[in-house]
């Protein structure tokens, strides 16, 4: 128990200590909500889908979380660069209690950063139906956060150098990003792209947000919640096998 | 007393290169060992499968009765470890560093306060606590990694050069300090170094490996005996042969060379 908090405060703290990391993540959602919220917004009005804002500012939220929550599990490989990663792997505490606490801590840091785009998104005019809902936003944005922390710790755990990086980019996060549906509305689209954008987890994870926050939603929520649980623990216990078979 | 470390035809290959070939040894619960050998011989290799960090190609070791491949928790439950290369954590501070270690060992918090402040008296880093580890020197971590090493009081200590880049003062002060903590609470202390001086006034059994083969076994005086020398370095010299290995490149190794050279004109007579 208390080794997991530990490793949770690890990460909470080097988040705190990097403000120039948090300005600089804040980048990207901003451009991205700017340039396609408000350029493309009378395109899909025309279209007679509604406010684009509205629609694509849940996407873009979950964005900045798998964003921020993957690169934080990368930190396994700079741990073992460093060489820190010695000190968890002859650490007597389970291999479990390691993953999870480093996954909460990258949850609780990317989370943070979702929520920093969303009251930049609230102070860019976007509107969500009740307020009342914040609590389930949080919830969702950290499932979320859970999710893909736990798949950066288990990608990273298998990676033995940052050369890795570019390859997790881009044939990792940005099909996870583009392929789920934060940016475009999964009804009408072609069945190929449909089946793929059902095996992203991102996909129920911002269809989860667009429910609490505008409901409106492509799935049952049930399932929405039901997948993003199930994935994380899948994810969970992959990455501590993993994490058990590193060898420095 | 009974063994607390065994090993039994241990062998480690890293594709076709096979870096510790078979070797065997016991170390005696309570004892304090020396593993000697040139660079790249398979020191580190060694205590990196009896420490869990690698797993052995073939052979068996019991660590406190326990399985370090199979029964790893119960295995890591028995030992603390100082290893030869960088284990920080650059982005917090020593006393962060130190704290998450008593964490992850189950230190009880008012033994952690203790044990620190005297941890950072030994290393002279108290008045160092609160600054991150990335402004630290190169010595100052070294410290540092000796006192979270020590921090908690397992069975058995492995220190994997230890007085690696240290000042004189504080290898006195870490070797008394582990002679204390043998002497008094009977832990066994598995070490190597390059300095033999330090083996043999610490050390009471020695093992010498070279390309992956133990060439020798016993006490300092037995290993002086057996090779007819009268220094432990020279003992060591004539086991292991006097050409140079073709290791060294790390810069831990450049700082090693650094400390010869200066130690050079001082090698007693
Ligand atoms: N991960 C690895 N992959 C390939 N070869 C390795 C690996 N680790 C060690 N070796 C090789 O195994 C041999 C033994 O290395 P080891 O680190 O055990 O030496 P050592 O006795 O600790 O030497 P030193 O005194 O320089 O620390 C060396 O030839 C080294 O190059
Ligand atoms: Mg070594």
């Amino acid at each position: 128990m208390k080794a997991i908090y530990i490793m949770w405060l690890r990460e909470v703290k080097r988040f705190i200590r990097s403000k120039s990391r948090i300005v600089g993540a804040l980048g990207q959602p901003v451009l991205f909500l700017i340039a396609l919220g408000y350029g493309l917004g009378p395109v899909f009005a025309k279209a007679g889908q509604g406010d684009y804002f509205q629609f694509i500012a849940p996407g873009i939220i979950g964005m900045s979380i798998i964003f921020t929550a993957i690169f934080n599990g990368m930190q396994v490989i700079w741990d073992r660069q460093f060489g820190f990663l010695k000190e968890t792997m002859v650490a007597p505490v389970s291999r479990l209690s390691i993953m999870f606490g480093r996954t909460l801590g990258g949850a609780t840091v990317s989370g943070t950063q979702g929520a920093l785009v969303l009251l930049i998104a609230i102070i860019a005019g976007f509107r969500p139906i009740s307020l009342l809902g914040v609590l389930f936003w949080l919830v969702i944005m950290l499932l979320i956060a859970l999710l893909f922390s736990a798949l950066g710790s288990m990608v990273a755990s298998r990676l033995k150098a940052m050369q890795g990086f570019q390859l997790i980019m881009n044939f990792l996060v940005m099909p996870l990003f583009f392929l789920s549906g934060a940016l475009f509305p999964l009804n009408n689209i072609p069945s190929a792209l449909l089946l793929v954008a059902r095996l992203d987890p991102l996909s129920y994870g911002v269809d989860a947000l667009r429910y609490f926050f505008i409901g409106a939603a492509t799935f049952p929520i049930a399932l929405d919640i039901g997948v993003l649980v199930a994935v994380t623990t899948v994810f969970l216990v992959l990455g501590s096998y993993f994490f058990s078979r590193i060898e420095v | 007393m009974g063994n607390i470390i065994e090993v039994h035809d241990l062998t480690k290959k890293f594709g076709e290169f096979v870096a510790v070939k078979g070797v065997s040894f016991s170390v005696e619960d309570g004892g304090i060992f020396a593993f000697l050998g040139p660079n790249g011989a398979g020191k580190s290799t060694t205590i990196k499968m009896l420490t869990t960090l690698l797993r052995p190609t073939s052979g068996t070791i019991r660590i406190n009765g326990y399985d370090p491949v199979t029964d790893s928790d119960l295995a890591r439950k028995s030992f603390g470890i100082v290893f030869q290369d960088p284990s920080l954590d650059d982005d917090l501070t020593a006393l962060e560093n130190l704290e998450l270690h008593g964490v992850l060992y189950r230190v009880p918090k008012d033994t952690l306060t203790k044990r620190i402040d005297e941890m950072l008296t030994l290393v002279e880093l108290s008045d160092r606590r609160n600054d991150f580890v990335r402004d630290f020197s190169g010595g100052m971590k070294r410290r540092l990694e000796i006192a979270r090493g020590l921090l908690h009081h397992p069975k058995i200590i492995f220190l994997d050069e230890p007085t690696l880049g240290l000042d004189p003062q504080t290898r006195n002060h870490l070797w008394s300090y582990v002679q204390k903590l043998n002497a008094n609470e009977g832990i066994t202390v598995f070490f190597t170094t390059h300095y033999m001086e330090e083996a043999d006034r610490v050390a009471k059994t020695i093992a010498v490996i070279d390309h992956g083969l133990i060439v020798a076994q016993g006490s300092s005086d037995g290993l002086k005996k057996q090779t007819g020398t009268t220094s432990l370095e020279d003992a060591f010299l004539a086991l292991t042969g006097s050409a140079i290995r073709d290791e060294a490149s790390s810069s831990l190794e450049r700082l090693r060379t650094h400390g010869r050279m200066w130690r050079g004109s001082g090698r007693r007579s």
